[in-house]
């Protein structure tokens, strides 16, 4: 099939329907509203059914009614929105049901701004809401990868029988690239196996519900959980590595568009024959812990990059359990990070490895004041270049106390 | 001899939590009896609502999901949009329909969705030991209203089948109680007719019905029935308040 130039935001919609997610609910919210768009045009077309819910929190709760019966489906929102989900969230993560939910993200906290940001990290791979549950949570760094990681999402919600999260910054959502879609037609329907609930002719009836008012049946169940998390860490953890096979002082960690102003920055460098490793979770939950201490071993100094305050940085830290220093560069408020500024930040960290191979040329210095250094030593988040936007935070290694380990397992 | 009686088989046979008084059972009962009447035990899906009712799912042997607090007609519309064979119904009290889940219910009318919502009035909340709900009634003391529901500080009581009526979208919309034998076999029919729409694929199907809380109340449950009927009759007048054959005002011109 050949390419196609299509906004993220559609071909993530034309990816559900190629999974064969044939019933979509949604509420609009920008900058996602395009998933909901596409469908509500497309689904009726291949026999699929589309409804507006009057609210996000209806939304999410006729996804567990429509999972609850055996039915691949799908709801998309942006960052408020999926607050407005998380209720839902956990009850359809403690009925152990396969729906996919994509989150757009945009600025925030609170009503923030309609630009792209990467702020609901925590939100995504901490829980999200109440009781202990976990979402697999895919953050794709182009539009084909939005589309082949929609298709992902389904597959593994199908597998594990557990809610899973597309997350991707604004960005993804709005701009066009080619994207290819790798299965014709539409997927097969799901099977409602011995669970769903198609009504009980001819078998005993199915309840599907959270509620346990045993406290040793509610502690089986939180096992029980937790066992399939284990499963899941273990075999599903995807990743990138760019330019790791090569000695590098510095590696750069960054999730979803991010990444990709990354790669450009590295590139930059590339051309002054300085290397510059990228560590980049596809998986961003569960995080791939043990990769990214792998990538980490190779380098002197890490430098994290975020859409945000330093929410990745938490697992970059748990992967890296002291044995590195790691710098932050972080922007928010839809302020998305040019390569220069990247560039000059990878600069200070090379600067700041010992023994680092330093350049002997350099390019000449951007026309933006560049980064003030940390003021404090540990977990300090000093104010820093362009006004308000970008924040710089050093993390010493000498702030963690636990003594590194070999085997980059993240600790529990 | 001749069996003149039997239990319905879709209730399952064990006893319930529910207070000595209470008429959430009988409520339960009708429920089930109008399923097995109609023959559609095999595809009916219940939602359970949080409150009282929460564990309807092990009364009731058919298909049920447990929602949370007021999503229930959230939860069957997408289980109704989804599997449009299945009949779907709710059970609801009024706490979680009409204060929590206020946006759902009304909205799940506005659309019509072919569902039917079993909506349980007993004027204050059950299972959290007897606070105020927004059907409790004036001057009626709750452990939150503890010198009486002021209306002037916390407004009058939800009438929720006329606020429901009042929707331009076609619908059946009854309020009945089972306080007497006489009022619960008219119960019993309302709800007969309110499943035979959504078996029709005729429209949203909404039955309040008034129960006795004795035990929240303060009372017997003897005196809890006089109670209903004194306080609660006068205000939450029964009937059939809309029928989906009625041609909604101003809706007449609209082609469809």
């Amino acid at each position: 099939m050949p390419k196609v130039l299509m906004k993220g935001n559609e071909a993530i919609g034309e990816a559900a329907i190629r999974a064969g997610c044939l019933h979509y609910f949604g509420y609009p919210i920008t900058p996602q509203t395009e998933i909901m768009e596409y469908l509500a045009k497309r689904l009726p077309a291949v026999g699929g059914m589309f409804l507006q819910a009057e609210s996000e929190v209806a939304a999410s709760n006729m996804i567990y009614g429509a999972a609850s019966v055996g039915l691949r489906v799908m709801t998309s929102s942006s960052s408020p929105g999926i607050s407005l989900m998380a209720e839902a969230i956990s009850y359809i993560a403690a009925c152990e049901l396969p729906v996919v939910i994509v989150n757009m993200m945009r600025s925030g906290p609170g009503l923030g701004g309609i630009l792209p940001a990467q702020g609901d990290y925590f939100q995504a791979t901490r829980g999200m809401a109440h009781g202990d549950f976990n979402l697999i949570v895919l953050a794709p760094a182009s539009v084909q990868e939005a589309a082949d990681l929609t298709t992902l999402a389904f597959e593994l919600a199908e597998r594990y029988h557990n809610p899973v999260m597309v997350i991707g910054d604004g960005m993804i959502g709005q701009m066009m690239e080619p994207v290819e879609f790798a299965g014709q037609g539409v997927g097969k329907p799901l099977d409602p196996g011995d669970w769903a609930l198609t009504g009980c002719e001819g078998r005993p009836k199915r309840v599907i519900t959270s509620l346990y008012l045993d406290p040793d049946a509610c502690f089986e169940h939180n096992l029980k959980l937790q066992a399939k998390w284990e499963r899941i860490e273990e075999a599903e953890c995807r990743f990138e590595s760019y330019q790791c096979e090569k000695p590098y002082d510095v590696l750069l960690t960054a999730f979803g568009m991010t990444s990709r102003i990354c790669k450009a920055a590295i590139q930059e460098l590339a051309d002054e024959g300085i290397n510059i490793g990228l560590f980049r979770p596809i998986t961003v939950h569960p995080f791939p812990y043990a990769a990214c201490r792998k990538a980490i071993e190779k380098a002197k100094r890490v430098l994290d990059v975020e859409m945000n305050m330093g929410q990745m940085l938490e697992d970059v830290r748990l992967a890296c359990e002291g044995a590195r220093p790691i710098d932050f560069f972080g922007t928010a408020g839809g302020i998305v990070p040019a390569p220069e500024d990247v560039v000059r930040r990878i600069r200070e960290c090379l600067d700041e490895s010992e023994g680092s191979r330093k350049p002997t040329t350099r390019k000449p210095a951007s026309d933006k004041p560049a980064p003030r250094k940390p003021t404090s030593s540990k977990l300090a988040s000093s104010k820093s270049v362009s006004s308000k936007s970008v924040s710089s935070k050093s993390v010493s290694s000498k702030s963690v106390s636990r003594k590194p380990t070999d085997s980059g397992d993240a600790p529990r | 001899m001749k069996k003149i009686f039997s239990a319905t088989a879709v209730l399952e046979d064990r006893p319930t939590h529910y207070c000595p008084g209470c008429t959430h059972g009988v409520i339960h009962r009708l429920v089930a009896e109008t399923i097995e009447e109609l023959g559609i035990r095999g595809r009916t899906v219940g939602v359970a609502p949080v409150g009282c009712a929460v564990l309807a799912y092990e009364y009731f042997d058919v298909d049920m999901i447990e929602a949370a607090h007021g999503r229930a007609p959230a939860v069957a519309t997408g289980a109704k949009r989804s599997r449009p064979n299945l009949i779907v119904f709710t059970y609801q009290g009024d706490g979680d329909l009409a204060s929590i889940g206020m946006g759902e219910i009304m909205h799940a009318a506005n659309r019509g969705e072919k569902i039917t919502v079993i909506f349980v009035n007993n004027a204050i909340y059950g299972m959290t030991g007897g606070q105020m709900a927004p059907t409790t009634m004036p001057k009626q003391h709750t452990t939150t209203t503890p010198s009486g529901r002021d209306v002037a500080e916390v407004g009058w009581p939800l009438r929720m089948s006329e606020v429901i009526a009042q929707l331009t979208t076609p619908a059946f919309v009854a309020r009945v109680s089972v306080h007497t034998p006489r009022e619960t076999i008219r119960a019993k029919d309302v709800i007969r007719q309110a499943f035979a729409y959504q078996v029709a694929g005729k429209c949203f199907s909404f039955v309040e019905v008034l129960s006795t809380c004795p035990t929240n109340w303060g009372l017997s449950p003897a005196e809890a029935e006089h109670w209903l009927e004194k306080e609660m009759l006068p205000y939450y007048t029964l009937g059939i308040k809309k029928r989906p054959e009625e041609t909604p005002e101003g809706a007449g011109s609209v082609h469809h």
